[in-house]
C-alpha cells in the first residue's frame, strides 16, 4: 500500500510554502493574462463583425 | 504507485528537489525559448506577408499563440526525450533529467499549453490558422518526436517539416487559406532545418551516439554528414530565391537572399573542407561547423527580415 513520504524538514517546509506561493502567483497572473486576453478578442472580434 | 525514479525520467535527484515544486525559470526552460524566437519571428513576418488586414489585437494573439503552441510542443519533446536528454551532455542539466521538474508535470503542462493555444488560436483568427498549429504540434510530438528520431538518420529532414510551419500559420490567421507564398516559406524552413542540425550534430555526435539517436554522422559518418551539409544548402539557397523569381518578392529581398546565401554556402564548404582524418573526424575541433550553425541562425533571420523590408519598402516586384 501506499507509504507515507518523510516528514519535512523546517527548512524544506518553509521552502515549500515559498515555492508553492510562488506557483500560486504565476497561475493567478496567468488567469488574469488570459481573461484580459479573451475579453480583447471578443471586443474585436464584436466591433469587427 | 508510481516508481519516482522512473517519473523522474530516470534521473536521481535529491529529496528537497523532488519533494519541491520547481522553479518558474525551469518551467520557462521548458518552452525551449531559443526555438520559440525562431518560430515566432517566421510567424511574424508570414502573418505581416499575408494580404489583407488583421486587427493589431488579433494579430498579436495569433503570434502569441505560435510562440505557446512552439513551447507547447517543445515541452512534450523533452518530456518524451527525458531518458535520453539525461545521457546527453548538452542536455543533461534540462530541469526533467536533472530532476527540477517531475516527467507528469512537464506532460500535463505541454498538453495544457497546446489545447490552449489552439483554441485561442481558432478563437481570434480563423479554423485553418488553429488547424495549422494543432497539425505542427502533433507533427512535432508524434512525427519528429515519437517516430522518426530513435528511427532514421532521416529524423531532421522529415521532422524539420514542424518547425516550418508557423510562417504558413501567420499567412493563414490573416487570409484563412494556404497560398503559394507561405508554401515557399515553408520551403525556405524546410531546406534550412537540415544543414542547420547537422553542422551542430557534426560536433556533438559523441551525445547523440552515447543516447542512441540516429543522427547522421552517427550512422552514415562525418563524411557523409558534410557532404549532406553542402547539398541542402545548394538547395535552401534555390528555394530561397523562388519568391524573387515568381514574384512574390521585390528586389530588395532577391539580392539579400543571394547574398546570404553566397555566405551560408561557403560556411557549408568550409564544413566540406575541414582538415579532416579518412573517416572524415574533423582535426580542428569541428570550428568550421559550429561556424556554419551560428551563421545558419544569422542566415534564417537575416532572410526573413529582408523579405519583411521587401514587403513595407515600395519597390516594384517582377510580378
Amino acid at each position: 500500500m501506499d507509504e507515507f513520504p518523510p516528514p519535512l524538514s523546517p527548512v524544506e517546509a518553509t521552502e515549500l510554502r515559498r515555492r508553492q506561493r510562488g506557483k500560486n502567483i504565476a497561475l493567478l497572473v496567468v488567469l488574469i493574462a488570459l481573461a484580459a486576453l479573451f475579453y480583447a478578442i471578443s471586443m474585436v472580434r464584436f466591433k469587427v463583425s | 504507485m508510481a516508481d519516482p525514479v522512473t517519473e523522474m525520467g530516470g534521473a536521481s535527484a535529491p529529496l528537497s528537489s523532488f519533494e519541491l515544486p520547481a522553479e518558474a525559470r525551469d518551467w520557462f526552460a521548458m518552452l525551449k525559448p531559443r526555438v520559440i524566437t525562431l518560430v515566432v519571428f517566421t510567424g511574424f513576418v508570414g502573418l505581416l506577408l499575408a494580404p489583407g488586414p488583421l486587427h493589431p489585437v488579433l494579430a498579436l494573439a495569433a503570434v502569441l499563440c505560435i510562440a505557446v503552441g512552439a513551447g507547447a510542443a517543445g515541452t512534450i519533446n523533452m518530456w518524451y526525450d527525458r531518458d535520453i536528454d539525461a545521457v546527453m551532455r548538452r542536455t543533461a542539466s534540462r530541469p526533467i533529467p536533472a530532476g527540477r521538474i517531475r516527467a507528469g508535470e512537464a506532460l500535463g503542462f505541454g498538453v495544457t499549453l497546446g489545447i490552449a493555444s489552439v483554441i485561442v488560436m481558432g478563437l481570434a483568427t480563423n479554423a485553418v490558422a488553429a488547424g495549422l498549429l494543432a497539425l505542427s504540434i502533433l507533427f512535432y510530438v508524434f512525427v519528429y518526436t515519437v517516430w522518426l528520431k530513435r528511427r532514421t538518420p532521416q529524423n531532421i529532414v522529415i521532422g524539420g517539416a514542424a518547425g516550418a510551419f508557423p510562417p504558413m500559420i501567420g499567412w493563414a490567421a490573416v487570409t484563412g487559406t494556404v497560398d503559394v507564398m507561405p508554401l515557399l516559406m515553408f520551403a525556405i524552413v524546410f531546406f534550412w532545418t537540415p544543414p542547420h542540425f547537422w553542422a551542430l550534430s557534426l560536433y556533438a555526435s559523441e551525445d547523440y551516439e552515447r543516447a542512441g539517436v540516429p543522427m547522421l554522422p552517427v550512422i552514415s559518418g562525418a563524411r557523409a554528414t558534410r557532404l549532406q551539409v553542402v547539398y541542402y544548402t545548394v538547395a535552401l539557397v534555390l528555394a530561397s530565391l523562388l519568391p524573387w523569381m515568381l514574384g512574390y518578392a521585390g528586389p530588395v529581398y532577391g539580392v539579400s537572399a543571394a547574398g546570404l546565401g553566397a555566405w551560408f554556402l561557403i560556411a557549408s564548404l568550409r564544413v566540406l573542407w575541414d582538415r579532416q582524418d579518412a573517416a572524415g573526424v574533423s582535426l580542428t575541433r569541428d570550428a568550421p561547423a559550429r561556424w556554419a550553425f551560428r551563421v545558419s541562425l544569422v542566415y534564417l533571420f537575416a532572410l526573413f527580415t529582408m523579405l519583411a523590408l521587401d514587403h513595407v519598402l515600395p519597390v516594384p516586384h517582377l510580378g
